[in-house]
């Protein structure tokens, strides 16, 4: 079973064999056209040509900063969408407990009266360029709490919103494909202050 | 378990007398009404005696009947640990008579007391700090009274030229819905079980 080996040989781990296609019998992307020019150029001159555009929208994309914003119950979901299971940082999506440090705001929850000039403070603290995803209803549009006395209606009244998910709470897939599209919106309209 | 109920509810009475102004059993629950300027009296008694050590202090909480001349019940929850029990006293109050408050026999009461004096407006005497407690900074109003509006008087909103959040007068884009569900064409006035006191 492993647990007594034999004493002249070290015992070591096997090498991870990768997922193998089936019907190839190699490595799943082994004959992707995209990367396979790209091995092929880089094998072939020893480095690669491409815009500084693409460049800093794909370094932008790949990290990403969020900033824990809880405020409700969409907030479980958040951590579950960070945990691993969904796992989100394999897209370079991390949490940072710090405004000053972070790229993205998701505001997870019903934002009410009371916090909204809290919630301004903070995203005014978050340096350019800075993105906010809404998150569930009562971030949308005020949700369940639309005609209430102390609820904001929508968290785009107060900050600008990038991308809105939907859901009471939206489930940690729908909210890591929100995350997902945020990075396309980034890379079709990234901009560079010059 | 009633009859328990039915003699600690007799000797509460017997011991307090007149303040008790009166008492019920209902679900297997004993409630006092007692006299509002002799609470904090009562509970001491609750508290102290020893067939009722109702230690520890669970809520106050109100409740609105606009109806009435002295509109505000102001409920306390206690238990018993020792017994196993559990007691509900109500007294009766209006907006500008206070309720003794019950700081020096129970600290916990601080914060309940700011809750009830915020969601309804019933004033505590005695108590060291009333201040509202969950609503807004300058909230006008007492929100859970009957005749506050529920979508309130204030919007807040973000301005861009002066840079910071800002209020406003209440200005909804989808009007209230009252959902009938019985007539697309006109209002029905059916009563749903249970919720026969809605209108009153």
């Amino acid at each position: 079973m492993g647990l007594i080996t034999d004493n002249q040989s070290t015992l070591v781990a096997p090498a991870p064999r990768g997922i193998i296609d089936p019907n190839t019998g190699k490595p799943v992307g082994s004959n992707d056209p995209y990367f396979v020019s790209i091995n092929d150029e880089l094998s072939d001159k020893g480095f690669l040509v491409t815009s500084t555009e693409d460049l800093i929208t794909w370094a932008r994309t790949g990290s990403l900063m969020w900033m824990t914003f809880g405020l409700a119950c969409c907030a479980v979901e958040m951590m579950q969408m960070s945990m691993p299971r969904y796992d989100v940082e394999r897209f370079g999506f991390a949490p940072r407990a710090s405004p000053r440090q972070s790229d993205v705001m998701i505001v997870a929850g019903t934002l009410t009266n009371k916090m909204a000039p809290a919630l301004r403070k903070v995203y005014d603290q978050m340096p350019e360029p800075r993105y906010v995803i809404s998150m569930g209803s009562c971030a949308n549009g005020g949700g369940y709490y639309h005609y209430s006395y102390s609820v904001v209606r929508g968290c785009d009244r107060i900050v600008p919103v990038d991308i809105y998910v939907p859901g009471c709470p939206p489930t940690a897939e729908a909210l890591l494909y929100g995350v997902l599209l945020l990075q396309k919106k980034i890379r079709r309209t990234g901009t560079i202050e010059r | 378990m009633s009859a328990e109920l039915q003699a600690l509810s007799d000797h509460i009475a017997s011991s307090l007398g007149e303040v008790i102004e009166d008492r019920a059993i209902a679900y297997d629950e004993l409630t006092l009404v007692a006299r509002t300027e002799e609470i904090v009296r009562v509970v001491s008694f609750l508290r102290d005696d020893p067939q009722c050590r109702f230690v520890c202090f669970i809520d106050i909480c109100g409740a609105d009947y606009p109806a009435r001349e002295k509109r505000f019940d102001v409920v306390y929850h206690f238990l018993a640990p020792h017994h196993n029990r559990r007691i509900r006293v109500k007294v009766q109050t209006d907006e500008v008579t206070p309720v003794p408050s019950l700081i020096d026999l129970f600290p916990a009461a601080n914060w309940f007391e700011r809750e009830t004096y915020d969601m309804y407006g019933v004033l505590f005497s005695g108590h060291p700090d009333l201040r509202r407690l969950l609503t807004d900074y300058g909230f006008e109003g007492h929100p859970l009274r009957k005749d506050f509006p529920m979508t309130g008087y204030v919007e807040v909103r973000y301005d861009d030229g002066q840079g910071r959040v800002v209020y406003e007068p209440v200005k909804l884009n989808q009007e209230f819905r009252n959902f009938d569900f019985l007539s697309p064409w006109e209002g029905t006035d059916y009563v749903l079980p249970g919720d026969e006191k809605a209108k009153a």
